[in-house]
């Protein structure tokens, strides 16, 4: 899956830290944050894909797809 | 206007993995007796007490900002390293749901902070008592919460805040005793 759209850091770990590390911590930026003006006459999904991605154009699909956490 | 040192007032160690315990220490940070509610409280009063307790009000609110960060670094300490089902396993969805990894100021119970909880009635003595009310409060609450974590290091935190809280409240108990005799004196304008 598109892992281009996540953005990781890393936050300050001590090494008293009480639990163990769960990093990197990571946020999406979809693709829409790219888009501000919609251009006419984008590709368009078949109807049936469409319904399934739940919008009508490939490029402002996200699969919000990061793995595991502990990943 | 406020001066910033970039460290706590006291150190915050957690050595046990105990993201519950993060539950329970957020009633200090987001609860009706909590170090946000009395920072606010000291802080709005002042304007309106005789100028001789002023200072006493600025100053213990001001520590109870500092106070607000260290219950923060306890909380995030205990979360921010544990996945979301274990966050729920903990009985913190209800927390992940809203707010994700983020600190919310609510209470124990979920109930999010309330501007009630600093309260203003207009009589310095009645204020006065409202506020050490409060100190006795919170160090009963600090007392709790120690009580319930067998971490000897963020007991030895939590026992510093309780520590503050009872010279909070000596100190405004003073307070009261000064605007007693401030009463009394005779004053010639």
């Amino acid at each position: 899956m598109d892992q281009t759209q996540w953005r990781f850091y890393e936050t300050y770990r001590s090494p008293y830290d009480p639990c163990p590390p769960l990093e990197p911590k990571r946020f999406i930026v979809p693709p829409n944050q790219y888009i501000v003006f919609q251009p006419e006459n984008l590709p368009q999904c078949t109807p049936m894909q469409a319904l399934q991605l739940g919008t009508l154009w490939p490029v402002l699909y996200s699969p919000y797809d990061h793995g595991d956490w502990r990943g | 206007m406020w001066v910033y040192e970039k460290k706590l007032q006291y150190p915050v160690r957690v050595s046990k993995c105990d993201p519950q315990m993060a539950k329970l220490l957020i009633e200090q940070y987001g609860g009706a007796d909590g170090e946000l509610a009395a920072a606010l409280r000291y802080l709005n009063q002042r304007y309106t007490l005789p100028d001789r307790v002023i200072g006493l009000l600025t100053d213990i609110g001001t520590e109870e900002f500092a106070h607000l960060e260290m219950i923060a670094t306890m909380v995030y300490k205990l979360t921010k390293d544990v996945t979301p089902m274990q966050l729920r396993e903990a009985g913190l969805g209800g927390h992940f749901a809203d707010h994700g990894y983020d600190l919310y100021p609510h209470n124990a119970a979920g109930t999010p902070f309330m501007a009630p909880y600093f309260a203003a009635k207009g009589d310095p003595i009645t204020d006065l008592y409202e506020d050490i009310a409060a100190e006795e409060k919170a160090r009963a609450t600090y007392q709790w919460l120690i009580e319930m974590t067998d971490d000897v290091d963020l007991q030895d935190s939590l026992k510093f805040l309780r520590q503050r809280e009872v010279i909070h409240a000596i100190r405004f108990r003073e307070a009261v005793e000064i605007l007693k005799e401030y009463n009394d004196t005779q004053r010639v304008f």
